[in-house]
């Protein structure tokens, strides 16, 4: 950062200022490195910085009905009161991290076998990747409406089909029970081929003298795997875990659109991201909202934390 | 997705503080030719933006209408009503979902001098209990336009291939007749109606009235765990628990009932009147030709249902557009649109236009009885009258799902009430 204070010249990589030219391209030709930067960071700043700053304000007061009405700091104890939550708060938290985590093993694992299977080059290759891709290009919130009606209980297809094994109705989404892991299901339809998509781009940028070398030396396909493809592949898992363990802890319009506000009479299916949209947008509750979604943007970065950490570590 | 709306909201906020402190407030009604009105879905709308020309040329205004469904229009008003915008002249809001907050925020415009000045718009003609609904601490902050009381729509074919002549008059009638036809028409539910916790609570109001119970009693204290209710409670979720569609969701709302009844796969359904085109419209309903319309049957207190009006058109208080957008209101709710819009099928607030003949002549003859005994003896609330309703909403509509599933409704009942008074505690803090 010794560019902001220091005067170019003295530094020792810098090249040479020419002589010529006014003071603002000699003050420019100085600070480049902040001159360009600054329209990303004005970005950054107006469309992140200040809306966290102020979601973060926002939970240390009691703001309700509007954020233009008065409203009193009170310091922590929306924080309190939210992490004393039993009926929804935690159980949305158990909610979030059950539908990430399930979405996210059986996606790696679908995902892995199904890049494997696509991995070495066969015919009408092409055509098999178009169509694994098709769910990822549909808009979340048809999709949801798509599932929907085919898991509808009295006149859905999911069930009509079941019965021509003799299997009685199933309530999916309508159940207290089934809809999370009915949820998991969609999730998992529309989000494996990005996994499969990521893990094949790594798989093809393998070379092939390791496996090579495993094969004389007389490695059985699931050793090659185990213990030669899956080594040099990690840091791939772990780029696909974490962009999809991100994306799938934010999960909303999957679940909003097949079930609602609330996630459902019970809360079936809210998650964090659920419970702080109704709490914003139905009770108006912008102060816990917020604190809901500052505890939420806290667990986030954990997570991306605790994963970059060890994709860094892997790398080494 | 939701952090990052919040994130726009507060963007939003923003802005708008910044721009409020170089405009400086109120300003006058320098008043733009172009007026944007926010409507949402509904067959009121349709008629309205086909009569819109006629309003464009006799004002010389230009309208924008923004049309949305329910959901979206009360997230778009609270994105953009808390941000101060302007850019909302009309808006077309539920004065019993969301009237309170939004005149207790100052987003709706104090209409008290305009509407009562102007004797040609004759304010004098609306309906008592809708106008109260859109008044808020003696300020009249929204003109009702659609009123809606709450009626039983029944298969006429059921009925008579199970040998029975008439709709039915009571509860007790209805739960017979219900299990009945359920019984000689395998497939086809006795009963249909709401059954998403919040969705529900509207269509159960009349029968916890009919039952003579009430969200709140006289002193203001909560009241959904005395007997009547929880007889009330049971009912509806036995009903729909017993003689309602298989593997019924918790999650249906007018629409999703609205398909089971219109596909023929039940014989009742209580619902609000205003949406019968949907049951009558051969393009959207499979019973078009067989559907029948009774007053809501009487319950031990009677028959009570609701009779409120559901949406009325306001101001936003931050518009710069008043004077034109006052002149959209006398139009759209004056007397020559009313009575266009009753007689299309979409009930008002003004009287004259009740007593008029004409205005009910191409409603179905029994709606249009059903509807006169619902105007009668309802009830002016069809939700707790609360600041956050939809939070009132999700407390009083727990046992409702819980009957349907089955668990103890009377405790359920019991811990609703308790919760609900702490709510409305909190809310008169």
């Amino acid at each position: 950062m010794s560019t902001l204070t220091t005067p170019v010249t003295t530094s020792p990589e810098a090249r040479p200022v020419p002589p010529e030219g006014s003071a603002w391209s000699r003050w420019a030709n100085a600070h480049r490195k902040w001159l360009f930067a600054a329209p990303a960071m004005t970005f950054v700043a107006v469309l992140i910085v200040i809306p966290v700053v102020w979601t973060g304000y926002l939970s240390l007061t009691d703001a309700e009905g509007s954020v233009r009405a008065e409203s009193e700091f009170i310091g922590f104890q929306n924080y309190l009161d939210v992490l004393r939550d039993t009926d929804r708060f935690w159980p949305a938290v158990w909610r979030t991290v059950a539908f990430t985590g399930v979405v996210l093993l059986v996606e790696v694992v679908l995902g892995m076998a199904i890049a494997l299977l696509l991995w070495r080059p066969f015919r009408g290759e092409r055509w098999v990747r178009v169509a694994i891709l098709l769910p990822l290009v549909a808009t979340p919130v048809a999709v949801g409406m798509m599932w929907r009606l085919i898991f509808d209980p009295n006149i859905g297809m999911a069930n009509q089909m079941l019965g021509w094994f003799g299997i009685g109705p199933q309530p999916w989404l309508a159940g207290q029970h089934s809809a999370l892991p009915t949820t998991m299901f969609i999730d998992i339809w529309q989000w494996t081929p990005m996994v499969v998509l990521i893990l094949l781009a790594g798989l093809t940028s393998l070379s092939d003298e390791p496996q090579e070398a495993a094969l004389i030396d007389g490695a059985s396909t699931w050793q090659r795997f185990r213990h030669v493809t899956l080594p040099l592949l990690m840091p791939t898992v772990i780029v696909a875990i974490l962009l999809r363990g991100i994306d799938a802890l934010k999960t909303f319009d999957i679940l909003y659109a097949t079930k609602g506000r609330g996630g459902g009479s019970f809360h079936e299916v809210e998650t964090l991201n659920v419970y702080a949209y109704g709490l914003s947008f139905d009770y108006n509750d912008y102060g816990v909202s917020s604190t809901v979604l500052i505890i939420f943007f806290l667990i986030i970065i954990g997570v991306m934390w605790a994963l970059t950490y060890r994709k860094k570590g892997l790398e080494r | 997705m939701r952090r990052r709306s919040i994130f726009g909201t507060s963007l939003a906020v923003v802005v708008a503080m910044g721009l409020s402190a170089c405009g400086g407030g109120d300003g006058g009604d320098s008043g733009s030719t172009t007026l944007r009105v926010t409507l949402v879905n509904h067959v009121w709308t349709e008629n309205i933006k086909a009569a819109l020309p006629e309003f464009e040329k006799q004002s010389g205004l230009k309208v924008e209408v923004t049309q949305l469904g329910e959901d979206q229009l009360s997230d778009q008003y609270n994105v953009k009503l808390n941000a101060g915008s302007s850019d909302i002249d009309v808006m077309m809001y539920r004065p019993l979902q969301e009237g309170k907050l939004f005149a207790k925020n100052k987003y709706l415009a104090d209409l008290t001098d305009r509407a009562k000045s102007d004797s040609a718009f004759e304010f004098g003609d609306f309906q008592a209990a809708p106008v109260q609904a859109t008044t808020y601490e003696d300020k009249v902050v929204g003109i009702p336009i659609i009123t809606e009381q709450e009626v039983l729509y029944y298969r006429k074919d059921l009925l008579e291939k199970s040998g029975f002549s008439a709709p039915p008059k009571t509860l007790d009638e209805l739960k017979a007749q219900a299990a009945k036809v359920e019984a000689d028409n395998p497939g086809v539910a006795g009963f249909v109606a709401r059954t998403g916790k919040a969705a529900a609570v509207t269509q159960f109001s009349s029968f916890l009235y009919s039952f003579g119970g009430d969200f709140v009693d006289a002193n203001g204290k909560a009241s959904v765990n005395t007997e009547q209710a929880k007889q009330a409670y049971a009912y509806y979720g036995g009903l729909l628990r017993d003689h309602g569609p298989e593997n019924i969701s918790t999650d249906m709302s007018w629409s999703e009932a609205m398909a089971i009844f219109t596909q023929g796969k039940a014989a009742f359904y209580t619902e609000a009147n205003s949406l019968y085109k949907n049951a009558t419209d051969p393009a959207k309903s499979k019973v078009a030709d067989t559907v029948g319309f009774a007053a809501f049957p009487a319950g031990p207190a009677g028959s009570k249902p609701y009779n409120i009006p559901s949406w009325a058109l306001g101001v936003n208080d931050a518009s710069e557009n008043k004077d034109n957008a006052w002149k959209f209101i006398q139009w759209a709710a004056g007397k020559e649109q009313s009575l266009a819009q009753q007689k299309a099928g979409v009930p008002g607030a003004r009287a004259s236009v009740w007593a008029n003949p004409e205005a009910t002549s191409t409603y179905p003859k029994d709606l249009a009885e059903a509807t006169t005994v619902s105007t009668a003896n309802g009830v002016g609330h069809d939700r707790p009258l609360v600041v956050k309703v939809a939070e009132a909403r999700e407390i009083v509509g727990q046992p409702i799902v819980d009957a349907i599933t089955g668990k103890d409704s009377a405790a359920s009942a019991d811990a609703a009430n308790e919760a609900f008074q702490k709510f409305l505690d909190d809310e008169s803090k």
